[in-house]
């Protein structure tokens, strides 16, 4: 637990010694938002204003987490090693990225639903939606960041490799965020809930079980 | 540098007769796939409103869906086996296996393309079950450029099955729990006739169900010629 914390601290603490990166991310993203904003100007089917949002998020997420390993050298890297398991490295390293993107999903939705309008049916449903959505990309993308850092990584082979694995989630998530912009019932979206509660699952342990093996050269 | 666990099996076996189909094994794909494209353009299957004569495509498009679930249950296995073993033979049977398997997935597609062309009238349809078929052949194709863009092989190995085993368990959930979950136009879904009702049928019974097991067997055929091959082309420029 120590440890994860302070793999958590040291990204925390490495991001803001150089905020250009994280800043450079949330640039990114907001310049995105503007770019749609001007292009579109107004949108009025809820599937497509769902959609327009998730395809920005995770274009943003790659953009921010594609660095998480990339920037680890192989003497750091070394060192970590003799300090604490994988498991705890990669735990640490999901819940930062996950968390990172929880709070650029959260900043992208208020400034998105100011720039294009739209009756939110249900806003703590979208809410839930939004962060377990973008909770689960950052832990696809921790351990398909750590594969392409290995592979002399660049952003074009993540997101080959990253955007077939994240598709039943981007599915999952975009029928639950619509759901609950129609504001339907809580009845009928458990399913959908229950199904992104166990994709988060399914990521961290295949992650936590398999980054060894990454790990180790 | 840290201890290199497996450096010292990676390349000590090249075992020509890991992947060895016993001889009566091909007699018998040869007998079923052959069978299959006989009878399954012969026999007499029920008429139905819409299906028609395109339910033949049972015989070709659903098999080979199967023989490809098959192959890359076999090439996670294999991606696994390599995990734990450190044996490059491994590794590289499980992309020979995913290479096939792969083979198999596009004449599914395209198979079903044609049935779709002709029952709902369009190639492509927006389906949940169309689309999860696509991705999970794009997640392949991934893996296979994944594969190429690492020089040395044993971080090769151990990375790209490391992807392997993520795919294949992110693939099961897109192909068989989120189609059961909104509706589909695909047979088996929604209430949309399966193969369950209108395959009662007991003379499709028998092409079908031998059909299944002669693609699969004729899949395996291909992936040990395959094997073979790169086995000994190694073993020459040794």
């Amino acid at each position: 637990m120590k440890q994860v914390l302070a793999v958590i601290f040291r990204n925390l603490k490495s991001d803001f010694r150089d905020p250009n990166s994280i800043f450079g991310s949330l640039l990114f993203l907001i310049s995105s938002l503007f770019v749609c904003y001007i292009s579109i100007n107004r949108i009025a089917s809820i599937p497509t204003w769902v959609a327009l949002f998730w395809i920005i998020v995770i274009f943003a997420s790659f953009n921010a987490v594609a660095k998480s390993f990339v920037q680890e050298t192989r003497d750091k890297m070394i060192y970590i090693y003799s300090l604490m398991s994988p498991a705890q490295f990669i735990i640490g390293k999901m819940l930062y990225n996950g968390l990172l993107l929880i709070l650029m999903s959260l900043i992208a939705i208020l400034i998105y639903s100011g720039l294009f309008e739209m009756a939110i049916g249900n806003l703590p449903m979208l809410l839930i939606g939004i962060l377990l959505g973008s909770a689960c990309i950052g832990m696809i993308l921790s351990l398909l960041s750590s594969i392409a850092s290995k592979a002399s990584g660049n952003l074009t082979l993540m997101a080959i490799l990253g955007l077939p694995i994240m598709l039943p989630l981007i599915l999952t998530a975009t029928k639950f965020t619509k759901n609950a912009v129609d504001g339907l019932d809580w009845s009928i979206q458990y399913k959908y809930l229950i199904v992104l509660i166990g994709l988060n699952i399914v990521c961290g342990a295949l992650s936590v079980v398999l980054f060894p093996y990454l790990w180790r050269e | 540098m840290p201890f290199q666990w497996s450096c010292f099996r990676t390349f000590g076996a090249n075992n020509l007769e890991a992947l060895r189909l016993p001889i009566w094994v091909k007699f018998l794909a040869f007998v079923t796939v052959i069978s299959c494209v006989f009878l399954g353009f012969i026999v007499d299957v029920p008429r139905l409103d819409i299906l028609n004569e395109t339910i033949r495509n049972l015989f070709f498009h659903v098999t080979s869906w199967f023989a490809m679930v098959f192959l890359f249950l076999l090439s996670f296995i294999y991606s696994i086996k390599h995990l734990s073993s450190g044996l490059e033979m491994d590794d590289r049977l499980a992309k020979i296996f995913t290479e096939v398997g792969m083979v198999f997935g596009i004449a599914g597609l395209v198979t079903g393309m044609l049935w779709a062309k002709y029952t709902w009238g369009a190639y492509w349809v927006p389906d949940p079950k169309l689309n999860g078929a696509a991705i999970s052949l794009l997640a392949y194709l991934a893996y296979v450029v994944l594969r190429n863009s690492f020089s040395d092989p044993i971080t090769k190995g151990r990375v790209s099955s490391v992807y392997n085993i993520f795919a294949f368990v992110l693939m099961l959930i897109f192909i068989f729990i989120l189609p059961r979950m909104t509706s589909s136009l695909h047979p088996g879904n929604g209430g949309n006739p399966a193969f369950s009702s209108y395959d009662l049928d007991n003379t499709m019974r028998l092409v079908f169900y031998p059909a299944i097991i002669g693609w699969i067997l004729l899949g395996l055929w291909i992936s040990e010629i395959k094997f073979r091959m790169e086995a000994l082309q190694i073993n020459k420029t040794k």
